[in-house]
């Protein structure tokens, strides 16, 4: 019997581990997976509070934030390579479009 | 047995998670983040839903970081391989870093309303069925999951036009009688 708070505590490192590669990192790809991580921190947690609680709506949370990635993915990666096409750069910094 | 598999299972996503962070070659955050994805799917098998980690390993590793090695090998990351992190925004990120690990930890560690509602955990006791879960999603969740399947329609159509050329380009590709064909 594995106690929630050590999924809980799982889920939050990899959450800060994710807005770490979220914030400090400059390719826009590694953002990208950094997102990835963070999402699937928080479907650990809808898993494992649905297993406490013995309540399976968390595990259909859970299949619609995998859909709703799968989306989110595929039209970033177009928008990422409009980019690369447009601006040459795959940087954070110097993706300076919406100053004006 | 189960703490032992669980505390292997956290530790090499832990790690993993930390190589994508740090790999200095973009191919190599992928791949580390498919290893960490997989260990996630494993997790999900000791919370007793199963289903979902099938669903994790199809949809996860076999088409979303699929689509980013494709993406990675597409572009050139060769020039973007030299300075892994941003320079100027670095101090403020580590700020609100700390700051966002502390709450967290604080929030885990002191909220007796949360350690109320998370008990001491659960034992899987009866093996977990897709069945109910089936049921559930195609009775009372119906709604959301044709919505969940016009907003995947949307997005293909989207990440279609978007990766589409310009016209202009194409039309000008296409007058140059070298690279007819290729876009």
């Amino acid at each position: 019997m594995i106690p929630t708070l050590w999924y809980v505590i799982l889920a939050v490192t990899l959450f800060v581990i994710g807005a770490a590669g979220v914030l400090l990192r400059r390719n826009v790809l590694i953002v990208l997976m950094s997102l990835e991580l963070m999402l699937n921190s928080v479907t650990i947690n809808l898993l494992a509070f649905g297993h406490v609680l013995q309540d399976l709506r968390g595990q259909i949370i859970a299949i619609f934030v995998i859909a709703i990635t799968a989306a989110e993915v595929a039209v970033a990666l177009g928008i990422l390579v409009a980019l690369l096409r447009n601006k040459h750069t795959l940087e954070v910094d110097e993706l300076t479009i919406l100053k004006g | 047995m189960e703490r032992e598999f669980f505390l292997l299972l956290s530790g090499v996503a832990i790690i993993s998670a930390l190589l994508v962070i740090v790999a200095r070659n973009p191919v190599h955050s992928a791949l580390a983040l498919v290893a960490c994805l997989v260990q996630i799917a494993a997790i999900y098998v000791l919370l007793g839903a199963p289903f979902l980690a099938v669903i994790q390993i199809f949809v996860y590793v076999g088409a979303v970081m699929v689509l980013f090695l494709f993406v990675i090998m597409m572009l050139d990351v060769r020039k973007e391989a030299q300075t892994r992190y941003l320079k100027n925004a670095a101090w403020p990120g580590v700020v609100v870093l700390v700051v966002l690990a502390a709450e967290l930890f604080v929030l885990l560690t002191q909220s007796a309303r949360l350690h109320a509602v998370m008990g001491p955990g659960q034992m899987i006791t009866e093996q977990p069925s897709v069945e109910k879960l089936s049921l559930l999603l195609f009775q009372d969740f119906l709604l959301p999951f044709e919505v969940a399947s016009v907003v995947l329609l949307v997005a293909l159509v989207g990440a279609v036009v978007l990766a589409r050329p310009d016209e202009a380009t194409v039309a000008g590709n296409t007058d140059k009688p070298d690279n007819g064909g290729r876009r």
